[in-house]
């Protein structure tokens, strides 16, 4: 079965070597995966790409012919499965257990193969073997037609987003070359990866054992008018190349300093292109600067220069500012960084014998960055034979499920769908040091607009940004006794059980501290109250949730805290309880030291109460206990 | 925008591989074989850091049975590169006299296998980087990059972590150790290319020369000093020979050639019907010897 093109390449290497070099490193490269069920004959397919492409040796086919004489399945014929079950182990037990990497060579293209196993317990090797693959080989018996294994198998290449499928239906030398057998399976398929969302593979019949439309096309198969395998493996679209079409960004692995004049940053890119005088922007610290050069070692050993770097190449970047730059930071377009967040949905694949447990802290490694991160129980988890979700206290070895994580600071990154390299991570066990899962993240549960942060701006949005939530100041204003400081008690109970960083600023905590100097003539409460809005506000720009409990009796003060922080965030809660039941409830017995003249200045007796004009919220307390009137606050943050 | 070549592509994952380890481990050292795989690697290397010297030593696990050409050179390209040589020799093995003539696989065993693993005992690395490629035996073809070594340097092949996407992981707890393969994915053919387009400086065994050699054992065996023992009425003759892989000399045998330049042996490969590493005594006992040797701590 060699064909004419490698006795020309032949001729060529032996004329003019010169010029088959110069072809020859002009080559491009592609990563496949190979993967079907046991018996789908994936060994026997790869090991016959390698002999067609010559890639086995004199001594290596001798070699060949003697163990397939020995152990073979294929009589005295060559058994090309021979070729790639690696380990001893696997020789005894007749299978494939663990994922083996394979070169070939066309005159276009180098292949790396993933071979990966088709049996059960070992989805974790296949998933290893598809997350660097840029097409899958989904091989299907034709006598079996798609079996639970393919529809697994379809279902893991899909989750780890490879673009490019295609059905290799195997064996057709066995249903004589039937197409009628060979549409049904297709249709068959078809109506599965519609369900999955897959695009339609491309579909191609072949027989690995006989060589039918491997190379060639087959003469058993005149009814099909697609490509042999080959030569559609060589002009598929490579992952990197669509990469080249995103925006620039690059992970920093490693910060380059030989000397005080040097400072360099290393990385590979995940996406786009760079040249010198690019804009860039640092991420997550939201620096700018442009970059300087692309530096790179020639061959003799001196510094030179690349006018552009693509998507896939490793490069060093010396940039025109001195600006801070580490690893796990990465450099993106200014116009277009990828984002930071803190939460993010994603597809788990558990890959480790001990069960995941939710809530522990394990290292999540994305890009350069390693943090850690708590995973919570799967909202469910996927039945990867029939894609049905499945109710699931935790992931079990080999077990895909969907999860929410939290990390412990923001990472920079980029739906899995959008950026290969900046949307997968892993998980490592910080006890056992194993890599116990993959994942692919979906997206931030919150909003990541933290992004264009300036760069020495660590303010009011950063630090509520980090807290994931919007700083306000609740400001209770009512009579003494009206029942200010119970409803902000039970109302910073419940914002901190919802786990909102929160304060409360009350007479308490003041009183005998900050303003203990103070006492309650006008210029006094005046005083008192523009310490505590300003308090407030401090606290506020902190990224607190700020409650203070004062009588405030003057609207003007009021008026004042609320110019200090942004529109919305000052929420004025009028305690409104009339002055007849609040001395009526007079809980400190304030109210009859004030009639008996032993207090003076005591509002609403012989000084003013200045009630709200226009409150954001008015809480009346004969109608509402003081519960009701802190789910009533709560209702109304949850609005605004 | 252009697609970047295979071997652009190679260059790229084996420089982002090398970079990992800088940032990941403690102690990284490279094992440094003199040979064509290992100057592809050191060449990479010194990409990979440029302007910077590689941010690690070279290490020469050393059997004193290699050919005074690869002594030559190995002291010269760590002088090029601008790195530290630390070369081992197993003191047992040289006190008992361990030698390929009279002692067979033991030679490997004490000079190789417990060289290396004393060596890397001796300095405390925690990751050693290797120019082992997937494409050399069936065992390394399911080697992962990132290949971790119990407190007693033994591979289980049963138990290696999943390595996905390029998110390698190098955690290990005290004692435990990594080696790496930044150079895995990468054929014959595809280091030669290299070493071609690249310019890199190799050790002239690989070419074609006028070389005194003995036929023994269907191995054209080069006399390289005056260590080797002849039989009696063996008589070296001068033999236009080239060697495809470098190892002791008396365990490495050499093909008749007349390829003198890197093209001619390019072209001498590409046309060539026998795989690479026949060369070596070491694999040729039974299909699983490799794999065997590295669960022992072979490289």
């Amino acid at each position: 079965m060699v064909d004419d093109k490698s006795y020309q390449a032949e001729a060529l290497i032996g004329q003019d070597i010169e010029a088959y070099l110069a072809a020859h490193e002009e080559k491009t490269m592609l990563r496949f995966i190979t993967c079907g069920s046991v018996d789908d004959g994936k060994s026997t397919l790869i090991g016959r790409l390698l002999y067609d492409s010559k890639m086995i040796f004199d001594d290596q086919l001798s070699a060949l012919e003697a163990a397939s004489k020995k152990s073979g399945t294929q009589g005295e014929a060559i058994d090309f499965a021979l070729l790639v079950d690696g380990l001893a182990a696997e020789r005894e037990q007749g299978i494939t257990i663990d994922v083996a990497y394979r070169f070939f060579a066309t005159e276009k293209r180098k292949f790396i193969v993933a071979d990966t196993p088709g049996h059960e317990q070992y989805t974790r090797n296949m998933v290893t073997g598809a997350s660097t693959a840029d097409l899958a080989v989904l091989l299907v018996d034709a006598r079996q037609g798609i079996l639970t294994q393919t529809r697994r198998h379809a279902y893991l290449v899909h989750l780890l987003g490879i673009k490019h499928i295609v059905l290799a239906v195997n064996k057709m030398d066995l249903v004589d070359f039937d197409q009628a057998r060979f549409d049904e399976i297709v249709a068959d398929f078809a109506d599965f990866a519609a369900s999955l969302n897959l695009v339609p593979p491309l579909a191609i019949p072949i027989s690995g054992l006989a060589g039918d439309n491997i190379t060639d096309k087959s003469p058993h198969t005149p009814w099909y008018q697609g490509p042999a395998l080959l030569p559609h493996l060589e002009t598929v679209e490579l992952a990197e190349d669509a990469a080249q079409n995103a925006a620039f960004a690059m992970p920093v692995q490693w910060v380059n300093r030989p000397n005080l004049d040097f400072r360099g940053f290393s990385g590979r890119l995940a996406g786009g292109t760079v040249k010198p005088g690019d804009k860039i922007r640092i991420v997550p610290s939201g620096k700018t600067s442009t970059v300087k050069e692309i530096v790179t070692m020639a061959s003799d050993g001196t510094l030179a220069t690349l006018p552009e770097a693509v998507a896939g190449q490793s490069v060093t970047l010396t940039l025109s500012d001195e600006i801070d730059c580490s690893r796990g930071d990465v450099i993106a377009a200014a116009d277009n960084p990828p984002l930071a967040a803190d939460r993010f949905e994603a597809s788990l694949v558990w890959m480790d014998e001990t069960a995941m447990l939710p809530g522990r802290a394990y290292e999540l490694r994305l890009g350069t960055q390693a943090v850690s991160a708590r995973i919570q129980t799967p909202k469910y988890a996927v039945n990867v034979n029939n894609m049905e979700h499945l109710a699931a206290a935790d992931l079990g070895l080999n077990e895909i499920g969907v999860v929410e994580l939290a990390t412990d600071r923001p990472i920079v990154f980029a739906p899995f769908a959008e950026s290969q390299k900046l949307g997968s991570f892993v998980l490592i066990d910080k006890i056992s040091n194993a890599t116990v899962a993959a994942g692919m993240l979906h997206f931030s549960l919150r909003r990541a607009h933290n992004i264009h942060w300036q760069a020495v701006d660590i303010d009011r949005t950063a630090h509520a940004e980090l807290k994931g939530q919007r700083p306000k100041i609740l400001w209770f204003t009512g009579l003494s006794g009206s029942g200010k400081s119970t409803i902000a008690n039970g109302l910073e109970k419940k914002l901190h059980a919802n786990g909102k960083h929160t304060f409360l600023l009350d007479g308490d905590n003041v009183r005998h501290g900050l303003n203990k100097d103070l006492g309650f003539t006008d210029a006094d409460r005046i005083e008192n109250i523009r310490r505590i809005g300003e308090v407030a506000k401090l606290m506020s720009d902190a990224g607190l949730i700020v409650l203070t409990a004062f009588i405030s009796p003057f609207r003007a003060e009021r008026d004042m805290v609320r110019a200090l922080v942004p529109a919305g965030d000052f929420i004025e809660v009028h305690v409104d309880t009339p002055l007849d039941i609040a001395e009526r409830r007079d809980v400190k017995g304030l109210y009859k030291k004030a009639r008996a003249g032993e207090l003076k200045n005591f509002t609403g007796i012989d000084s003013p109460y200045e009630p709200p004009e226009a409150p954001e919220i008015i809480v009346n307390t004969t109608e509402l206990s003081a519960d009701e009137a802190a789910d009533a606050i709560i209702a109304y943050l949850d609005k605004n | 925008m252009p697609s970047l070549t295979h071997l652009q592509q190679l260059e790229a994952e084996s420089i982002e591989i090398m970079r990992e380890v800088v940032a990941q481990a403690e102690n990284p050292v490279m094992l440094y074989s003199v040979g064509k795989d290992s100057a592809a690697m050191l060449h990479v290397a010194k990409k990979a850091f440029f302007p910077s010297p590689p941010p690690f030593p070279l290490l020469h696990v050393d059997t004193t049975w290699k050919f005074q050409d690869m002594y030559k050179l190995r002291e010269k390209a760590a002088k090029d590169a601008g790195m530290e040589l630390l070369v081992h020799k197993n003191p047992e093995a040289e006190a008992q006299g361990i030698n390929p003539f009279d002692h067979g696989a033991l030679h490997t065993d004490m000079w190789k296998t417990e060289g290396l693993k004393q060596a890397l005992d001796k300095y405390g690395f925690d990751a050693a980087f290797g120019g082992a490629r997937r494409d050399e035996e069936k065992s390394r073809a399911k080697e992962r990059v990132f290949s971790f070594r119990s407190e007693n340097h033994q591979w289980d092949p049963k138990s290696q972590r999943p390595e996905l996407w390029s998110l390698y992981n190098a955690r290990k707890a005290q004692g435990e150790s990594m080696r790496v393969f930044p150079m895995s994915n990468w054929t014959e053919l595809d280091i030669w290319q290299y070493i071609r387009l690249e310019n890199i400086e190799i050790v002239p065994l690989y070419f074609a020369a006028p070389r005194p050699t003995v036929e023994r054992d269907g191995l054209l065996l080069m006399v390289d000093d005056e260590r080797f023992p002849l039989k009696p009425g063996e008589e070296p003759q001068m033999r236009s020979v080239r060697f495809r892989t470098l190892g002791c000399y008396p365990l490495t045998g050499a093909v008749e050639s007349e390829a003198a330049s890197l093209n001619e042996v390019i072209q001498e490969m590409l046309l060539t019907t026998t795989s690479e590493r026949q060369g070596r005594a070491i694999d040729h006992d039974t299909g699983a010897s490799m794999e065997k040797k590295k669960q022992q701590g072979y490289f």
